[in-house]
């Protein structure tokens, strides 16, 4: 399962200083109560006043410990093995967590000095600093041009975009996992409560009601009637069937909780509660262990269900 | 104040636990286990309060599922909170304080196996400067672990006799997912797996469940023999930028175990949440403790730490103790965020009045 999102932040008038001297290739030091502060903080910790004083500080500084890196996990400063460390900047009071880039833990030392390797393209962020590298190191990488503003020279940074990328693997309960083997088979299996006798769809890990684990398994029909529904017109990221639809919560026949899924193959302003319908399968050869099997619900032309049989479900 | 006690608890540990995330299937046996030792039923609860994260879970309000496992009809007083399980026992006792309701039952979960768990963790950090180099907690600790190594803090030597006692106890703990009869020269013995820390030190990634039941005084001796009364609960924070922390101290705890009341030459069992076996070292430097004190009976977090329940499990492992009459003071700590950053003190004693002069 993936989950992304872009963390997209303002900055505030502390951050701004110091992510707009990152993309303008300094790093500025908050004068605070305990002296230079590198990244500034946005109070300070003792007078809990906000820094207003900020001063360029050296790239350069020492290594104050360090770990190292062996097998990287996605999105850090390097997919190789590397080092992190926390480096005190020449001048500066509190320490930096950043990458060093050297070949192996063997040319990592506490005390060891290292400056920064810069980007060339900047747009004001942390990681406009590649990494730290031995300050011994040649000076002539590619990288390494802090004289050349880049992206929106001038202007202040205002924001921050981080992209978060976040991998899941997703298991089923048992439960779920007979439901969706069982759609795979092109059958609806729910679950009953050996208490209340509900019955569950797509079934849960125990009856909300009782707090039992649901054990009875139960095959339904794959007809149902329309509960509540919901006209999609606004469009969004990722849509993937175009406004005006319908979104319905299906109680199948034989069931004791509604699911969400689309109703089409019907004019919108045609949709009512208690309308019958009947699910749509995919063809049989698309069919996997997924709800998707189910392209759609559409109206079965037989008569609304009578407001009873399903006014407990609303 | 009024005297609150803890009066049962359950727990499930797993290295891979193969249901949902929500972890449904595991809070139904575990809160049946609570039922059974208090004779209670979910209608003796008064309040529910979990701690889960829907980072872990992968799934925005992923705890809404999780009250499935209650039976939540009629509808049940419930609240949660997106940290350790151990601070959800911390709310449920202001909640008993409040005289609003007597009893109550606590619960986190995680399925820290559904993710890449020390990366997961980088979205606790400083969205601005730090979460973007995606420092992983393994790194961090190690940080801190080597900080402390060159500083004299700890030796290597330290770091291997944490690590053996806890997983030599943690045999005998039927729950612990990682045990061995080691010897200190055993663990120095391994290789480093993110210099300078050994795979060994560092709590395994571990999926599970733990609930706990707590009830005020006038609740506890119907449902438990020896209950264990809370005579202190206090938790505190350090700074949030690791750079303007000494990462040698956290000060946190010790403001928490002062306001909680521990006299620390009285305590003779404390469970401590030390996800790395340095840590251990560090807390229980904090806390004042000697040798007069036993640490980890259960074999602590190095045994087994279910992300947001592993703070719970020492409050329940603690308590434990006082139930078996081991111990008539026994101390529970939980830490939360990076490097020991949050922290939260729990003082029973087998007296409902403590026996503190």
């Amino acid at each position: 399962m993936r989950v992304d999102f872009d963390y997209t932040r303002s900055l505030g008038p502390v951050l701004s200083v110091f992510m707009t001297g990152l993309r303008d290739g300094r790093i500025l030091a908050a004068r605070t109560s305990a002296g230079l502060v590198v990244p500034p903080p946005e109070f300070d910790p003792v007078t809990l006043q906000p820094p207003t004083q900020f001063e360029p500080v050296a790239d350069t500084g020492v290594v104050e410990t360090w770990t190292w890196v062996p097998d990287p996990v996605a999105d850090q400063p390097f997919e190789r093995p590397f080092a992190f460390a926390l480096i005190r900047l020449d001048g500066v009071e509190s320490t930096l967590l950043h990458a060093v880039d050297v070949p192996a833990a063997d040319d990592m030392r506490t005390g060891m000095r290292v400056r920064a390797r810069w980007r060339e393209h900047r747009v004001g962020a942390i990681t406009d600093i590649a990494c730290f590298v031995p300050e011994e190191s040649p000076a002539s990488t590619p990288d390494t041009s802090p004289s050349v503003p880049t992206a929106g020279a001038g202007e202040p940074v205002t924001g921050i975009v981080t992209p978060v990328r976040l991998r899941y693997t997703y298991a089923a309960s048992p439960e779920e996992s007979a439901f969706f083997r069982g759609l795979a088979d092109g059958r609806i299996l729910g679950q009953r409560c050996p208490a209340c006798g509900k019955v569950y769809v797509p079934p849960r890990g125990a009856c909300p009601v009782d707090g039992l684990p649901t054990t009875d398994e139960v095959e339904l029909s794959d007809e149902g009637t329309v509960t509540t529904f919901c006209i999609v017109n606004v469009p969004f990221l990722g849509q993937r069937i175009t406004p005006p639809y319908v979104s319905a919560y299906v109680l199948l026949d034989g069931a004791d909780i509604a699911f969400l899924h689309l109703l089409l193959d019907v004019d919108p302003a045609e949709v009512r509660m208690g309308m019958r319908v009947r699910a749509v399968w995919r063809p049989r050869e698309e069919w996997t262990t997924s709800l998707e099997n189910i392209s759609h619900f559409a109206p079965t032309g037989a008569p609304d269900a009578d407001y009873d049989t399903y006014k407990g479900h609303l | 104040m009024r005297r609150v006690a803890v009066v049962g608890f359950a727990q499930r540990q797993a290295l891979d636990f193969p249901g949902s995330p929500t972890c449904v299937e595991l809070l139904v046996p575990i809160f049946a286990e609570c039922f059974a030792q208090t004779g209670w039923t979910k209608d003796d609860i008064g309040f529910w309060c979990s701690g889960s994260s829907d980072y872990l879970a992968g799934r925005s309000f992923s705890f809404v599922s999780a009250v499935d496992a209650i039976g939540a009809l009629p509808p049940v007083v419930e609240s949660h909170v997106e940290m350790d399980a151990a601070w959800a026992m911390y709310e449920a006792w202001v909640k008993i304080q409040t005289g609003e309701v007597d009893t109550a039952l606590v619960y986190g979960f995680g399925k820290s196996s559904a993710a890449t768990l020390r990366r997961i963790l980088a979205l606790q950090l400083d969205p601005y400067t730090m979460t973007p180099l995606w420092p992983d907690t393994v790194s961090l600790a190690a940080l801190q672990a080597r900080a402390g190594l060159e500083a004299g803090r700890w030796s290597q030597a330290d770091l291997a006799a944490v690590v053996a006692t806890n997983l030599t106890r943690a045999v005998t703990n039927p729950h612990a997912v990682r045990a061995a009869s080691m010897t200190p020269e055993e663990v120095a013995s391994l290789p480093a797996y993110a210099d300078p820390l050994r795979a060994l030190e560092c709590a395994p990634v571990t999926d599970g469940a733990a609930a706990l039941v707590l009830a005020a005084e006038d609740r506890a001796l119907e449902s438990c023999a020896q209950p264990a009364y809370i005579t202190g609960f206090a938790h505190a924070i350090d700074a949030h930028h690791l750079g303007t922390r000494d990462l040698l101290r956290a000060p946190s705890v010790q403001i928490a175990a002062k306001a909680a009341g521990v006299t620390p030459e009285t305590v003779e069992v404390a469970e401590v949440h030390a996800p790395f076996a340095h840590q251990e070292l560090l807390v229980r430097s904090e806390l004042g403790f000697t040798d007069s004190t036993t640490i980890n009976p259960s074999g602590g977090a190095l045994g087994g730490n279910p992300m947001f329940a592993g703070g719970l499990i020492r409050m329940g492992e603690a308590a434990s103790r006082i139930w078996s009459g081991q111990a008539d003071t026994v101390v529970g700590h939980a830490t939360s965020g990076p490097l020991l950053q949050h922290n939260l003190v729990c003082l029973m004693t087998s007296e409902p009045t403590g026996g503190r002069s």
